[in-house]
């Protein structure tokens, strides 16, 4: 796509005053907004989420709540998670959309060891190449939300892709399109930041929830996913970590310690091929003598010497 | 158990012989039977196999060379817990075939302290003590049934993700990691000392011989054990009758010019 950018108008014949729209900037990032009070459990994103991304019907298990399944699954990226919270006495139904949070810092892009299995597009999302994953799963264990889902059939590992198919394209994701009480937005990271924050405010002064907050932790370096939470100190409340973390092990080991080891490993090939060369090899002992026709020759040398 | 693994042993070397044979020539001894053989390039090749295919995954510098040799990564990730069954499992009967002369005894320890006049070559011959394995070889096996467990313990606990907390993948990965740079170092080491280092050795797995040279030289006390001479006697014995026999070429090929000058007096 040729940049938008290249038909911004410069100047302007006698035209008085600056250049219309001169100066504007495109924002790159983009992000959803959920905001956990006002849903209503309808679970319309959830049938858009399988709709749009034409899924297979699942089986699920029925545990006593409202909840369609109890995890995402590799054919269900989108599940509201329904929780009965006592709180001071008070019971609270809270609804949580769950899907994967398109991190800034991704864990499973961190985690991942094949080429190109995992992308993080600069707007943000972070989509899996399933073409290119080869099943290890490691990204499982790098997610701190619990998000990517092995498909034990196709041994590839799948979950939300923002729709990245639709908004590259110009469209929302299908679960933002489906939301019927609009407790799901749509837009620029900061737009959503900024409707997020606006959003906690009016909770906090208008609606009593002194706690009310955004939550877009910091400790991934954001997400491209934020929720409007009514108790922002406890975001365990509604399934999600306070600080969520990529292993150390995905981060350090993998970046520093692995190439050492590699250099290591290339280091001792060269130690014993150069030990060879100045140590020689470890001869049977008594050694052999070189054959015959390489010894210096006594006869012809003695001979020489006599006149 | 142990008289039971003995006796499974036992079997298994007979039988084994009965299917190969080990011809030793004059002047050589049976270093390895056909059993221990065929278990060492069993465990050889898995454990290639499982190397390369590891390592592809290990980094991405070597992701994209190494992972075209088992048909791409996924294929690659498919095979490589199976190579490392494999390999545990013959490695578990070489294990068995091998864990009475891999013990420890004070001659190893002398070994190991010698290490830096061992890789300088400051002795010819090994000292007296050095029986059937030297204290690195010993070092080598020990280290092969420690990172042996531990690949499989790591590795099942990769492979079967889903029963156990996700850090339990983000820890299991980097012990897994750690045993295979250990092997890695122990393998470059082991197919040094094994070819160019000490010639006469390779053959000691493809024939299953060595020369009595190539015994009283790096296993004296194994040596002693198997033709009850003494390893240095039998080393001095042997340089004597070279020299003599040096000798007598020498005054053979003096004969001989001297022969040919009486045929053609005119030179």
């Amino acid at each position: 796509m040729s940049n938008p950018r290249t038909f911004q108008i410069q100047e302007i014949s006698a035209h008085p005053g600056p250049v219309p729209g001169q100066g504007t900037r495109r924002e790159d990032e983009v992000c959803k907004y959920i905001d956990v009070t006002t849903c209503i459990g309808c679970k319309a994103c959830e049938v858009a989420c399988v709709e749009w991304n034409d899924h297979p019907f699942r089986e699920t298990t029925f545990n006593d709540t409202y909840q369609t399944m109890p995890t995402t699954e590799w054919n269900y990226y989108n599940l509201i998670r329904f929780a009965e919270d006592e709180h001071d006495g008070n019971l609270m139904w809270l609804l949580r959309k769950d899907q994967c949070m398109h991190c800034e810092d991704p864990g499973c892009l961190r985690a991942c060891p094949a080429d190109g299995a995992i992308i993080k597009f600069q707007n943000g999302i972070v989509d899996f190449q399933q073409e290119n994953c080869i099943g290890c799963g490691y990204c499982i264990s790098g997610c701190p939300f619990d998000i990517p889902k092995f498909h034990p059939k196709t041994k590839k590992v799948y979950k939300c892709t923002l729709c990245s198919d639709r908004v590259g394209q110009g469209l929302e994701p299908a679960c933002v399109k489906a939301c019927p009480t609009g407790c799901l937005k749509f837009g620029t990271k900061s737009d959503m930041v900024q409707i997020a924050g606006l959003r906690s405010k009016q909770l906090r002064e208008e609606s009593g929830f002194a706690n009310a907050g955004v939550y877009n932790p910091a400790s991934i370096g954001g997400t491209h996913v934020i929720y409007v939470l009514h108790d922002i100190n406890n975001p365990e409340r509604y399934g999600l970590p306070k600080t969520p973390l990529i292993p150390p092990s995905y981060t350090y080991w993998k970046w520093l310690a692995k190439p050492i080891g590699l250099w290591m490993g290339l280091l001792g090939i060269l130690a014993i091929f150069f030990h060879r060369v100045a140590v020689g090899p470890r001869l049977p002992q008594p050694e052999e003598p070189p054959p015959l026709e390489r010894q210096p020759d006594t006869v012809e040398a003695k001979r020489r010497e006599e006149p | 158990m142990s008289s039971g693994v003995e006796h499974f042993d036992e079997r298994a070397r007979r039988e084994a012989d009965r299917v190969g044979e080990t011809i030793v020539h004059r002047g050589e001894l049976l270093r390895h039977p056909v059993y221990t053989r065929i278990l060492h390039w069993a465990v050889a090749i898995c454990f290639v196999l499982s190397l390369l295919s590891g390592f592809a995954i290990y980094s991405p510098w070597l992701y994209r060379s190494l992972t075209p040799l088992f048909g791409g990564g996924a294929l690659t990730r498919l095979l490589h817990p199976w190579f490392g069954l494999l390999f545990d499992l013959f490695f578990l009967f070489q294990f068995l075939n091998w864990v009475a002369p891999m013990s420890w005894t004070d001659a190893d320890t002398h070994w190991v302290k010698r290490i830096r006049e061992y890789t300088r070559h400051q002795h010819r011959i090994e000292p007296d003590e050095v029986g059937f394995f030297n204290g690195g070889q010993k070092i080598y096996f020990w280290a092969i049934v420690l990172s042996g467990g531990l690949f499989l313990l790591t590795g099942l606990l990769m492979w079967f993700d889903d029963v156990g907390p996700r850090w339990i993948v983000a820890v299991c990965y980097v012990i897994h990691d750690l045993a295979a740079l250990m092997m890695l170092a122990g393998f470059i080491i082991h197919v040094y000392e094994g070819t160019s280092h000490q010639p006469g050795t390779f053959q000691s797995m493809t024939n299953g011989t060595v020369t009595e040279k190539w015994a009283w030289t790096h296993h004296p006390g194994w040596y002693r054990v198997v033709t009850g001479r003494n390893p240095r006697q039998a080393f001095e014995r042997e340089k004597r009758r070279r020299a003599e026999r040096e000798r007598a070429m020498e005054a053979w090929e003096r004969e001989q010019d001297d022969r040919e000058r009486v045929k053609q007096p005119d030179r």
